[in-house]
This record gives C-alpha cells, structure tokens and sequence, in this order.
C-alpha cells in the first residue's frame, strides 16, 4: 500500500472503526469493567422534597438487610475536602452540591443515601428500607415563580462573554417605525438528554490512587473534579472511559455516581460499582432548561429587517447559575441594524441543567426562526427568500467577516431536494393522497465553530503500524474512526495499519468531547502530531520521500511524536459557523389533529466533511432529537413540589422508529481556509437546531394555526384543522 | 435457587439465583455475556432484547426462574462460529456496520436481535423482505437516541437483501457500502 | 425489589391451592407489568407463582362460532391467530396497538386483563396515590393529568385503564373465565373491571385467590366489519390518548349492530353502551355517528390537562364508524 492510496482517506465513507466490536456485543462500557475481586454495588436514595433539611434517617433496616455492606448517609460518610474546582463545563457562578457532607437537601432527587450491597439486587433493596423525613423548607418550585425573580447570569458569565443584555442600535425605535411588525411567545419545555447508556462508575482504591471507570465526554474533568472533591495530586487519579452509549451532554459533568462511588469504594475498602437508574436520570444529571422566549420583528415591505428583539429567560438551581447563549444567533444570523437581546436565568430548587446537544442555539434560534417564519406570513412572502434577503457576509454583532459562510447554498440545496417549489403558499390548502393536510416549513440552522486546545500522541511502530492517543472520547459520532482517517492520511499508512485509543486521562490531554469541536480541535493535533512522527522517522534515514512502512522496518524500533496545538488568532479575524438549512413536511389528521413528519430535509456548510457516512448519521439523529423536540418530548415538572413526574422512557416520549420518515442530509461544498488547519466546522449540534421551527412552521402551513408552546401535541392542534 | 438454560447454544448453571433476578441480570452478571444492555429495567427501550424460545423479549422483565430451562440467544450468538473457529458476524451486524447503523453502541445489541428475528419471520421464511413500514413498526420497542433510525432501515435492508440472495464474498471492504 | 418465594406451578391445581394458601400471593405471567411494578415497589407480593407452565395457552374454536382463548395466550399469538383476525379483526389491531413487539411477545392474555395503570404519580411512590396507598390522596387531581380518564372518574382516582386489548374485548362482548379452589365462574368483561369509587386500588372483580384461565368472544356477525383506532403521542409504541374499538352493521341505510369501546378515556375500558343506544337503527350517517358520541361522552368530566380528550375521542369515534362505511353508506 503507498502513501498515494492511503491520502484519499479523508472525505471517504468509512465504516465505523469500531463497528465490528459494537455489533458483536464486545465493546465494554464504563459500569462493565471488572475492577477485580471484591466489587460491591451501590444504589442511591434521593430527596422528596424541593428544600429542606433531613429531620431524621433511619438505616437501621437498610444496615439489617441481608449483603449489605454498609450504608452511608450524612451523618457518617466521610468528611471530603471538596476543594474549589470549575472545569469549562460547570457552571461558573455558584457551588456544587457536595455530597452527603451535609443534611441540606437542595432539589427533589438529590442523593441523601447510599446502599452499599454485595449484589445489586439488595443493594436496591436496602436502598428502599432507608426511612428519610425532613423539614421542607419555603421553594421557588413553580417555573413561573421563578421567572418573576429572575436575574442576569452574573459577572463570571460575563467574563465568558456571555451578556444579559446585548444587540446594536435601537431596537424599540426600529421596530416602533417598521411598517410591517410581528410579536410572540414561544414556550419550550425542559428536555433531557436521555442517552441510552444510563450514567454509571466503577470505582476502585489501590494505595491511595483512585481509579475511576466512568461514563463521561471528559476523563480529564472527572479527575479534575475527583482529584478536588478528595484533595489528592491529579496524578492520583486516574479515569478511564473508552466506550460511551450516548451522551448528547450528559456526559460533560461528572454526577453524583461519580464521588458517591469513590467515596463508597473508599469507605468499604473494595471497588464499588453505582448507576443510576433511568428515574434518577430525571433527578440527578442534567438538562435542557425550561425557557420562554419573546421575539418582536420589524420589517419593510420588502422583507428586509429593520428591527430585533429577543426576550428570553430559562431555568436553573438555586446553589449554581447555569446559563447559555440563548440569543446570541438572533444578533449574527441576519443583516439587522437595529437589534436587542435580553437574557435572564430563573432560579428554582431544581437540580442544576447543563448543556443539552445545540445547547442555547437550539432554543434562541427556534423562537428566533418560528418568529421569521410568523414575519413571512404578515409580509405575505415564501419564507425562503425572506430569509435570502436578509443573509450577509458579515457578522453585524462583531463587524468581522463570517470565515465561509454557505446559508444561500443550503437552502437552495435543501430546498431543490425537498421540492419546496410545490408549495402552495396558502396554509391548508395541500393534501395527501390519505386526505391529511399537509404543510412544509423551513428554518435556518446555526453553530459556532470553535477550537481548543489540544494533545495527541502518534507512535509508529516497527512492523509499520501506527497507534495514535488521546484523552478525548466517542459518545457515538466517530471520534475512533475519523482521527483514524486523520492519521493514515497523514501518515500515509493505510487504514488498517493504524489504531486510535481514546477515553484514559494518562493519554495526552484532549479537549472536552462537546461543542462540535472535538474535529477541529483534537484532529488538528492529531494532525500534528502523526506528521510530526513521519517526519521524526524519514529523517532517520535521511529521506523525505520514502514509503514510511519500509523506514519503519528499517528503523526497527518505536518512532513517537506527542504534539500539542492550539487555536491562533482566527476566531477572532474571522466569525466561524456552520449554517444550515432544514426543510420539514407534516401530514395533519384533519379530523384527529395528529401531527407526523413525512420527511425532513437538510443542508449544511460545515467546512470540510471527514466521514460523509459518519457525519450524515449525526445529522439525521441530531433531526431526530429535534423532531422529539417539536412533537413528543418535555420533562413535565410538578409545579407544586418541583418533582420530575415523568421520569422514565415510558413517559418521556423519545422518537421512535415509526416515528420517522425519510431523513435527508446533504453538505454543500464548502471551503474554510481559515477556522484550523482541517478546515472542519463542526457538526455534532446544528442537525438539531432549527428542526423544531421547520416543523411548526409546517404545521401552521398545514392548518392555518401556530403553536407556540412546544412540544406541538394533538391537542394544541385540536381545532384547528380544517374539516 | 438453580437456572439452568442453553444460552448462544450451550448449556449454562447459575447458582444462588435469587428470584427475584431477571434473566438480564442472570446474563450480564452471572454468565458473563455482557453484550444485552442495561438501560431502563422497565421493558421501553428494547437494549436488553434476546431470544427466549426463539421469540424476542425484553429480558429486563423476564423474571429469572422463568427462563429455567430454556433456549436464550444474545447478541453474542447471533453469529455462527466461521471455519477457522473463530467468530465472524452476521449478515445483520455485517449489514449494521456497513449502512453506518451503529454509533454509541448501546442499543446495538437489543436491535440486532429484533432485526434478526424481523429477517426469521419475513425474507428467511420466503415472504419476502419487509417494508420500510413494517421495519419501522417492527422496531418500534428498540428506542436509538444517535443515529435517528435512518441507517438503521438501510441496515434492515441490506441484510434482508443478504439474507435472499447472499451477502457478497468476504462482505464489504470497509467504507465501500453507500 | 423485596424478597418473595417463588413457586414454579407445575399444573392449575398446584397454583389454586398455593393462592388459597397465601393472603399476599400473585400469579406471574408474561411479568411485564408485574416485574415492572415489583422493581418500583409498587407491588410487593409475599409469594410469586409462575403460572407459565400452566396448560392455558389454547386458542379454540367454540361451538356456534365463538372464540375461547387461554389466559396464556400470548399477545402476539393471539393478535396473529387466524381465527382472530377473520373474526375479530379489532381486536387483533387492538394488540398489534400496544406496547412493542418483545413485550407483545411476552404479555399474556390473562395479564393484559389486570394491567395496572400508567398514571405518572401512580409510579412514583413518592407521591400520594389512592390506587397505591388507599386514603393517601391523589396527586394528578391537581397535577399532571394529561394521561388520566374523563369517564368513570371519581374525586378519589383518575387513572385510565391501559390495555388496547381490553377495550376491544369489551366492544365484544367477551366473558372472563376464572377459577379457584372454590369452584369456576364466568364475568362478563364489562363486568370485570370496576369503578374507582372511594376504592381505586380495587381494580377488579377478581378475588384474592381467583385465577384467570380463559376468555371467551361470543360470535358477533358485525365483528368481521370492525376496526381499532388509537390516537397516541408516537406513531408507534405510546399509550392511548384516546382509542376506540367498533364494530358496524348496516342495513338498508340504517344501523343493525353496533358496538363501540373507547380507551385511554375510561377509568376501564369504557363500552360505550350510551352510543351504541343511540346508533340502533339509527341512519348510518356521520351525523348520527357524532350525536352518538356526544351522548356517550356527555358525562365525562375534563380537568385542565385532559380535557381535550372529550372532543377528540367524539372526533375519533366518528372518524371510526366513517371508516366502517363502505363509499356507499353500507357496509360489508
């Protein structure tokens, strides 16, 4: 095999390197991993109530419970240091809940006990004979309640440069004297991640080093966060996580399995193994907070924009501030002069959210493009071109250049498969060969394509092979296979010949897998470091030019290369994105007001596409989680006691495959020379952003009726339709 | 108590049973067949899909003592051991890696079954490959977060074409599917 | 889970006598629901008798044209059985509606009848719940409800009944057969599910030491003319929001038979017994097919989050019965 043949691997369709192992059931996941003789099981209580403090707990029962090795609760778990410790992926603002050190209980859910059993089963059981009772304490537990008290996100957010109030000009006086204005509200529930692999962690002590078998997106944090909750040397800590079933953000902090057992593990003296189960999935991690959006617009006759204003607030706890950029998208999406933002976090004794796949643009930019599409509709214009006549080259929030930017293309290729030319303008007036009534929506797509910085190690080995490391992690995408790609290519060996390890923090430190930026950041020092490896070996033998698997032969031992990368001033000569443009078709029963999508419809300009195979299929499930977003899914919180009351896969409606039709993901040519040396964007979010806004923008198409509380169920279409 | 089953075609003892086990805990914990996932304990997401007598269940909610004395195919028996003795895969999981159909892995197990037994009752019984519907429908209970279902129907539906008229020699070189 | 012998019954026998034996006992079947409740804690029986062994897994042919089907008979099974679907094509959709393929395959016929409810706070012990814990309270009253009834209700308990099959079952007419150390009885299975009242965690007519054997379905002509639709959140894999089981005969213009049950709306499965009054020998008109649902559902009483479901199941009983017409006006 030459180098000739092995460099067309990049862009190539792939199969998934690490298929094979998937499908034979071999691959093993964190709560899999045998940490050796002795590992006992761990199940957790969790609170009642919304605040409070335990008044009293009882383990008498649980401790009596037959294999139960012990049960730890705050009156006798260990005492931990619980230093101060703030990875990019917590919240900067406020103090994470440190475990069992206290009788304080902060949100319903919250982790009160743990049962320690030889098996499962009694430690589950046990778990359940823990008497709790507490003294409730007065709670914002009503997302309302909390709006009314809602504050901006603070100063360290803003030292992230996340503002509270943003835009340019003035928007009130634009949109006082815009001759054509719209103004809404759009409701969209709390989501949770739901990965199929619940969260869990295999812990072990040996001599004082923890190691931790971990479900997470970043090994690095976890030992960060562990290394600090027990005060000990990060070297004493060592994370491990090579196989992740699915994540989708859930996966960017470390929850309470984690220290609980750790601490377990360090309390009984054996390893200790604790997962949640799917209604602590609900309590304990995560999620995509409540929010409630108001978006007025302003424009000419002509469609162009004169004036926007975008009002949003979400939810969060009472102990962390958790904020994202909401409306951010609202200030570079279109050409504006006018525009205003103002974002505020609702504080409520809830758990603490955290970044949910397209976390912020997800939900700014379906109040921002249900608003465009209810702009169209007063101008009386397709909502395609409204859109085209407001696209821009430049990013009028920043006065920078967009580094490429394809809008146009994606719904001109987008639009042509989907066949938005048959749409008839007027709402209700398609059908399908059923007699349903049909509607066809579109809306734009955005993500931020950044970089951090990043390690990678490439060792070549003597027999011509190439194992190339880092600490990052695969939650489903293909992190395994497309730096594989990256390196042969850039070795010039082929495929075959390299292996890429991934998910342990005593690899080189990768970034935090999240943000669409794992491509960017973790390829180009992979990148880097594997031409740095070749370069090491030919020099060896003096020679630029010869086939690397014969100087490795001749070599005869190891030739390693560790290379670190980082961003330069690019991202802020440039303003990088991937854009997109997604196109829905619904089919409404008229009489039964069942929404369906028949199909949705993609295009993206996200730079360079490594693995056309691997990179479509986040698309379509990055649609699919919109899809759930638009018509099945929310995490329905009891606004009397702040308790998740549908917790479980049975309740909380993801999409399942009856649900779908056809899904069609198309990348238009793009070429970014400026955001890093791969010229990748990123890809991971933006196949959701936007999706939720095709599909009601369709659904108003369809039947004449906007729904602006998500998710669109059949009875907030309930009479509307056309009979 | 005692269970006794033939799993992936042999014969299989778990000791010390509690009853109130189920056949997945049985599985992954006592026989070491960790390949049935573990993801809601409550029958709605199809991860813990096996055979059971030949028909597909949830084995999160087959209570142990149940399944005493009987035939339980996983994902790890899904494929025939090649002539070199060592493993190969199935036209399905062949089919699953080639269409792009895997990406966390985690429901992987659970669909493969499902989808196998779909195949059995369909294009292996001579009534022909099943209709994206009848996909869809049939795969309804094995719930994907990843891949949105898209390379799941083309994995079904070239495994059902492999099924009808034999996978090509050696299966598809990587990344040649598509 | 809590600790609880198991017992394997070897013959119908071995179990009548373990139940009389043991106040806190509950037959396992396909365990989907059971196991499930057990794991939450839900139900916390002192003893466990697999039933599976049991020879109660017969579909057969009655005498006069009628169906019996052993409580063992899978859901699967029965939905595909030829004679079902020739003479009871609703209820064959009925099954095929619910839960997935794999729990198809392992639900029972017998279980199905004592399927418990998907009522959110029913499932969380954390909450009070008359139907869990009878006195506690009911949390959906004045919480989330989406998912609870609009008939049949009462101030104590809300839930819907669950089961696809049963409405079906009840728009047959179908019988209960049940057995125990006492002797063999028969409950029509409108009669087989109760009311909440002041007693919600009373589901059923079934006694203590009572064992489901079978279910017979009379012969019904209009059945072959029959159909089940369900309106429900998913395309697939979802409970009812609101389903309806009919069956239609018409003759000359006029309304000969009807039956219709409606689920997802009814404390149980919910015979529309109100509609089918109006319907008989009425034109067979979507006029009069909406005047009968109106009346049937005259009675029901929406809360804040569920009461959408008095207009959508009218719509989707006459959207049924439409679809039972033939272009004509007649039937088949």
């Amino acid at each position: 095999m030459t180098s000739t043949a092995a460099a067309s691997v990049v862009g190539q369709p792939v199969s998934r390197v690490d298929g094979p192992l998937k499908v034979a059931g071999g691959a093993t996941y964190a709560a899999e991993f045998d940490p050796g003789p002795g590992l006992c099981h761990g199940a957790i209580v969790t609170s009642t109530v919304a605040s409070g403090r335990i008044a009293s707990i009882d383990t008498a029962a649980a401790e009596a419970a037959p294999g139960v090795v012990a049960v730890l609760t705050h009156r006798n778990a260990p005492v931990l240091p619980y230093h101060e410790h703030k990875g990019l992926t917590d919240p900067p603002e406020g103090e994470r809940i440190h475990l069992l050190q206290d009788d304080r209980v902060r949100h319903q859910g919250q982790p009160v006990a743990l049962a320690v059993a030889e098996t499962l089963e009694e430690a589950v059981y046990a778990a359940s004979l823990v008497r709790v009772s507490y003294r409730p304490e007065s709670a914002v537990t009503a997302f309302s309640d909390a709006v009314a008290h809602a504050v901006p996100p603070g100063p360290r957010y803003r030292d992230r440069g996340l503002e509270g109030d943003g835009g340019r000009g003035d928007a009130d006086a634009a949109l006082g004297a815009a001759p054509v204005r719209i103004e809404a509200e759009y409701v969209m529930p709390r989501l949770n991640h739901n990965p199929i692999e619940p969260h869990g962690t295999v812990a072990r002590w040996s001599e004082g080093e923890l190691t931790l078998w971990d479900k997470t997106q970043w090994v690095d944090n976890v030992r960060a966060e562990m290394a600090a909750v027990f005060g000990l040397p990060p070297d004493r800590v060592r994370v491990v996580s090579p196989f992740v079933g699915g994540a989708f953000g859930s996966g960017l902090r470390p929850w309470a399995n984690v220290t609980l057992a750790a601490m377990a593990s360090r309390h009984v003296d054996r390893p200790v193994k604790v997962v949640l189960t799917r209604r602590q999935m609900f309590g304990i991690t995560g999620y995509r907070p409540r929010s409630t959006h108001r978006v007025a617009l302003g424009a000419d006759r002509d469609g162009q924009l004169l004036a926007i204003r975008h009002e949003g607030v979400s939810e969060t706890s009472t102990y962390e501030t958790y904020a994202e950029e909401q409306l951010g998208s609202s200030e570079y999406l279109y050409a504006c002069r006018d525009v205003a933002t103002r974002y505020r976090v609702a504080p409520r004794n809830v758990q603490t959210p955290n970044d949910m796949r397209g976390p912020g643009k997800v939900t700014g930019v379906h109040a921002l493009e249900c608003a465009m599409d209810e702009l169209a509709a007063a101008l009386d214009m397709d909502p395609v071109e409204l859109r085209l006549r407001n696209d821009t080259i430049v990013d009028q929030s920043t006065g920078v250049p967009f580094s490429s930017r394809s809008l146009r293309e994606c719904y001109q290729a987008a639009g042509e498969r989907f066949g938005w030319s048959r749409r008839n303008p007027r709402p209700g007036a398609m059908r399908d060969e059923r007699g349903r009534l049909v509607g066809y929506g579109c809306a734009s797509a955005t993500w931020p394509a950044m970089r951090q910085a990043a390690e990678a190690r490439a060792r070549l080995l003597p027999d011509g092979s190439a194992v190339v490391s880092s600490s990052s992690s695969d939650m489903g995408p293909g992190t395994y296979t497309s730096m594989t790609q990256v390196a042969a290519e850039t070795l010039g060996l082929p495929l075959e010949r390299v292996r890429f390890e991934l998910g342990d923090t005593r690899m080189p430190t990768a970034p935090v897998h999240g943000g669409s930026w794992t491509m960017a950041s973790l390829g180009s020092a992979v990148q880097a470091a594997c031409a740095e490896a070749r370069r090491r070996a030919l020099a060896e033998i003096g020679r630029a030019d010869a086939d690397l698997a014969a100087v490795l032969r001749q070599i005869g031992e190891p030739v390693e290369a560790t290379v670190r990368t980082e961003p330069g001033d690019e991202l802020r000569r440039y303003s990088a994105h991937s854009f997109g443009a997604v196109f829905a078709e619904v089919a409404v029963d008229p009489d039964l007001c069942t929404v369906r999508v028949p199909r949705l419809v993609g295009a993206y300009g996200v730079g360079r596409v490594v693995n056309p195979k691997t990179a479509r299929s986040q698309i379509t499930g990055g649609m699919v989680m919109g899809m759930g977003m638009a018509l099945t899914e929310r995490t329905e919180v009891d606004p009397r006691d702040a308790r998740p009351v549908n917790s479980s896969l049975a309740d909380y409606l993801v999409p399942v495959n009856a649900d779908v039709g056809e899904l069609d993901a198309v990348f238009v040519d793009e070429e970014d020379p400026h955001v890093n040396p791969l010229g990748v964007k990123g890809l991971g979010e933006i196949g959701t952003v936007g999706v939720a806004a095709a599909i009601c923008n369709a659904v108003y198409h369809a039947t004449g009726r906007r729904v602006r509380e998500l998710p669109v169920t059949v009875e907030r279409v309930l009479g509307a339709a056309v009979r | 108590m005692r269970v006794t089953m033939t799993v992936n075609g042999h014969r299989m003892d778990a000791d010390d049973v509690w009853e109130g086990e189920s056949l997945l805990y049985v599985l992954r914990e006592r026989l070491g067949l960790a390949g049935s996932k573990n993801a809601c304990e409550q029958g709605e997401c199809g991860s813990c899909t096996v055979f059971l007598d030949e028909v597909t269940v949830c084995a999160c909610l087959v209570a142990a003592g149940q399944a005493h004395g009987r035939s339980v195919r996983t994902v790890e028996g899904l494929a025939e051991a090649g002539a070199d003795g060592a493993p190969g895969l199935s036209d399905v999981q062949e089919a699953f890696v080639a269409a792009g159909a895997v990406q966390c892995g985690f429901c992987t197990p659970g669909l493969l079954v499902q989808t196998e037994d779909l195949l059995r009752r369909t294009v292996a019984a001579g009534a022909g490959a099943p209709s994206d519907a009848e996909i869809r429908e049939a795969l309804a209970g094995n719930l994907c977060r990843c891949t949105g279902y898209e390379a799941v129907i083309e994995a079904v539906r070239l495994a059902a074409e492999w099924t009808e008229r034999g996978r090509p020699a050696g299966g598809p070189a990587r990344g040649e599917a598509r | 889970m809590r600790s609880f012998a198991y017992l394997s019954a070897p013959d119908i026998d071995t179990a009548l006598h373990a139940v009389s034996a043991e106040p806190n006992a509950k037959f396992l079947g396909g365990g989907t629901n059971l196991v499930d409740l057990m794991r939450e804690e839900i139900e916390q029986p002192d003893t466990v008798i697999d039933i599976t062994r049991l020879p109660l897994a017969e579909v057969a042919e009655l005498p006069g044209g009628g169906v019996r089907v052993g409580a063992l008979v899978r859901n699967s099974h029965l939905a595909a059985h030829p004679l079902i679907r020739e003479r009871y094509p609703v209820l064959s959709q009925a099954i095929l509606h619910g839960a997935s393929g794999q729990l198809r395959n392992m639900a029972t016929v017998g279980g199905n009848l004592l399927q418990r409810t998907r009522c959110v706070y029913f499932y969380d012990t954390a909450s009070p719940c008359n139907k869990r814990e009878p006195g506690a309270g009911c949390a959906a009253a004045e919480g989330f409800h989406r998912n609870t009834a609009v008939l049949g209700t009462s101030e104590h308990c809300l839930a819907a009944h669950p089961s696809d099959m049963c409405v079906a079952l009840a728009a047959l007419d179908a019988a209960v057969e049940v057995r125990s150390v006492r002797g063999v009885r028969r409950i029509p299975v409108t009669d087989f599910h109760r009311l909440p009242g002041a007693t919600p965690h009373v589901e059923s007519d079934l006694a203590p030491d009572e064992l489901v054997t079978a279910v017979e379905i009379p012969p019904l002509r209009a059945a072959a003319n029959s159909r089940y639709r369900k309106v429900r959140d998913r395309a697939s894999y979802a409970f009812a929001l609101v389903s309806v089981a009919a069956a239609l005969e018409v003759e000359d213009g006029r309304v000969r038979t009807a039956r219709l049950a409606l689920g997802g709306v009814g404390t149980r499965p919910w015979r529309a017994r109100e509609a089918e009054r109006v319907l008989a020998d009425a034109p067979a008109t979507e006029e009069a097919f909406d005047r009968a649902a109106e009346a049937e559902l005259a009675a029901a009483v929406g809360r804040p989050d569920n009461a959408f479901k008095i207009d959508l199941a009218r719509r989707t009983v006459t959207a049924v019965l439409r679809r039972l017409l033939t272009t004509d006006g007649s039937t088949p």
